[in-house]
């Protein structure tokens, strides 16, 4: 048996939930093949070796459309003989799994929460109705796919180098069809789906003006930051901050909420975080019920003196 | 111009979830159904791609007689006509195989519908869709704009947009903020009731996935409300220990 694991990056580095899909790979027995189709530089695609890859596969062109990508997938499937290729849950992962899953024949699942359980059957828990319940599915076909949520293995840091093998797939008139004419991306900022701690503004904060003190809450916690639904949609902040049902759905290990009154939306992009912090005014706030820790109190207040308390503990 | 947007039939986001059967079976008891909130958002720009330059309309669910009630307020929202395919939607394979079916019988120029249904949040039919019809698909879709046969798109990427052009046809999975939600009026929900809802059968049976077993996350803990900033600190470091 082979596994084959999709790796992303971003700036030039491998992401850490790719990493991770790696590590999750390397616990399923057999030999461990990574693949990125985006052209970085050899010293770091070899990094992934201590996550547990023995070989990764390089391209030197970057293959950023589903169609191109899933079609090097299913060559990279064929070249290696892998029997199951593991996904980190991106943005992306849905659209070139999803695709390769035809091409190859395989069962696929999105937003797996667990290693796979093969006593009869195969099969993985997977997380749905936007994290508030979890369901183990059987997937049925020799050939499989799994899309991994963060945090499901952890991180494996004890392998060396992988041996770098270039891969320079053919890829077909048809899977150039879709023209990438430009991409807008906020650069040496954290990814708020990778993020470890996430810091996220509500309608309490008053206005765009007042995102000074969250920004700066998030500096010193290395923290992405975020927002909820209304404040994307007042245009206070960018859609690619809104954290929710309908946005970005986290899982950081510390999501702090400052004037997010925790909507039912809200919270089921949220839920998977292991500890929540709510500063809310209102003390009645449905968000403390979703909470570890709460401070109820005026942000204007609290979010500058727990800036200061953070910077003098490190 | 055609365009088919795929619905799914999902209870409302503000649904107490729970399970029946052995766990084996979602709980429908009480449970109000809607369109799903990206498939709002993918009718709501087909309706404004048929005001701006004119096009046929048709929304497709894969469900149960129980779905019609859903079917019939994308009518009200302006959709000319719908299919329903007679059939439980077991699996993502299973539904992108009827769409793909609906799709080669009836050639669209474009096929919308969310980036993922809000109770499995499995995100992979319309890739399926297309791989199966050999056309484009993208997803999560945010800004769609047609200029002759060409599409000019932005897709939602890990911190940012990326900007995309392809011919028709070709698949969108939807997000927002593609188009603003549209409420259907009395008039809407009027002529909704004689429009056509055409129910088909099914092809072939090949599924991928089967549900085991449902489960529910385990229950919070109190919050554990403190008075000021340097306790929290303290409890992050000391007991969280995430800082």
């Amino acid at each position: 048996m082979s596994v084959l694991v999709y790796i992303e990056s971003s700036e030039g580095k491998i992401k850490k939930s790719s990493r991770e899909a790696v590590s999750y790979g390397a616990t399923l027995g057999g030999d461990v093949v990574a693949i990125c189709l985006e052209n970085i530089d050899d010293a770091e695609l070899a990094s992934v070796g201590k996550n547990g890859a023995t070989k990764v596969m390089g391209s030197t062109e970057n293959l950023d459309t589903a169609e191109a990508a899933s079609s090097a997938l299913a060559q990279a499937v064929n070249s290696t003989g892998a029997d199951t290729v593991v996904f980190a849950n991106s943005s992306s992962s849905g659209a070139i799994g999803a695709r390769l899953a035809i091409k190859i024949d395989a069962s696929m699942v999105s937003n797996v929460v667990s290693l796979p359980e093969t006593g009869s059957g195969y099969s993985v828990r997977k997380s749905i109705f936007t994290g508030n319940a979890f369901v183990t599915v059987e997937l049925k076909k020799s050939n499989k796919i799994l899309s991994v949520n963060k945090n499901t293995v952890d991180l494996k840091e004890d392998g060396g180098d992988a041996s770098v093998e270039q891969f320079s797939p053919s890829i077909s008139e048809d899977d150039k069809r879709v023209k990438v004419t430009n991409i807008d991306k906020a650069t040496g900022k954290v990814l708020l789906p990778e993020a470890e701690i996430v810091v996220s503004g509500g309608r309490g904060l008053k206005g765009p003006e007042n995102w000074g003190m969250v920004e700066d809450l998030a500096e010193a916690l290395g923290a992405a930051t975020g927002c909820s639904k209304p404040v994307s949609d007042l245009d206070w902040r960018p859609h690619s901050e809104h954290v929710g049902q309908t946005g970005i759905k986290v899982s950081p290990s510390l999501y702090i909420a400052i004037g997010i009154s925790g909507a039912i939306q809200h919270l089921a992009g949220v839920n998977s975080s292991k500890n929540i912090v709510v500063i809310n005014t209102d003390e009645e706030a449905p968000f403390f019920k979703a909470a570890d820790y709460g401070i109820v109190g005026d942000a204007f207040e609290v979010v500058p003196k727990l800036t200061e308390a953070i910077k003098a503990s490190q | 111009m055609k365009i088919l947007v795929c619905i799914t039939h999902v209870p409302d986001t503000t649904s107490k979830i729970s399970f029946t059967d052995n766990d084996t079976k979602f709980d429908k008891t009480g449970v109000q159904y809607i369109i799903g909130p990206y498939e709002d958002y993918a009718i709501a720009r087909a309706m404004e791609l048929k005001e701006a330059n004119g096009a046929d309309v048709t929304v497709l669910n894969v469900g149960m007689a129980e779905t019609e009630p859903t079917i019939r307020k994308a009518l009200a929202i302006g959709a000319d006509d719908a299919i329903r395919v007679n059939a439980e939607p077991v699996d993502s394979l299973f539904v992108a195989n009827q769409i793909a079916a609906v799709a080669k019988e009836n050639q669209y120029d474009l096929i919308l519908m969310g980036r993922e249904s809000i109770d499995f949040n499995g995100g992979q039919v319309h890739a399926m869709v297309g791989e199966l019809l050999n056309i484009p698909s993208l997803s999560p879709v945010m800004q769609l704009d047609i200029d002759g046969s060409t599409a000019k798109m932005a897709k939602e990427i890990e911190g940012g947009k990326e900007y995309v052009e392809v011919d028709m046809p070709f698949v969108a999975g939807c997000q927002e903020p593609i188009a603003e939600w549209r409420i259907p009026n009395m008039r809407g929900i009027m002529t909704a009731r004689s429009k056509p809802l055409n129910v088909i059968e099914a092809v072939g049976d090949e599924v991928s996935t089967e549900v085991k077993k449902f489960e529910l996350p385990p229950a919070k803990g109190a919050v554990k409300i403190v008075d000021n900033v340097d306790e929290l600190v303290s409890l992050l470091k000391n007991e969280a220990k995430v800082l």
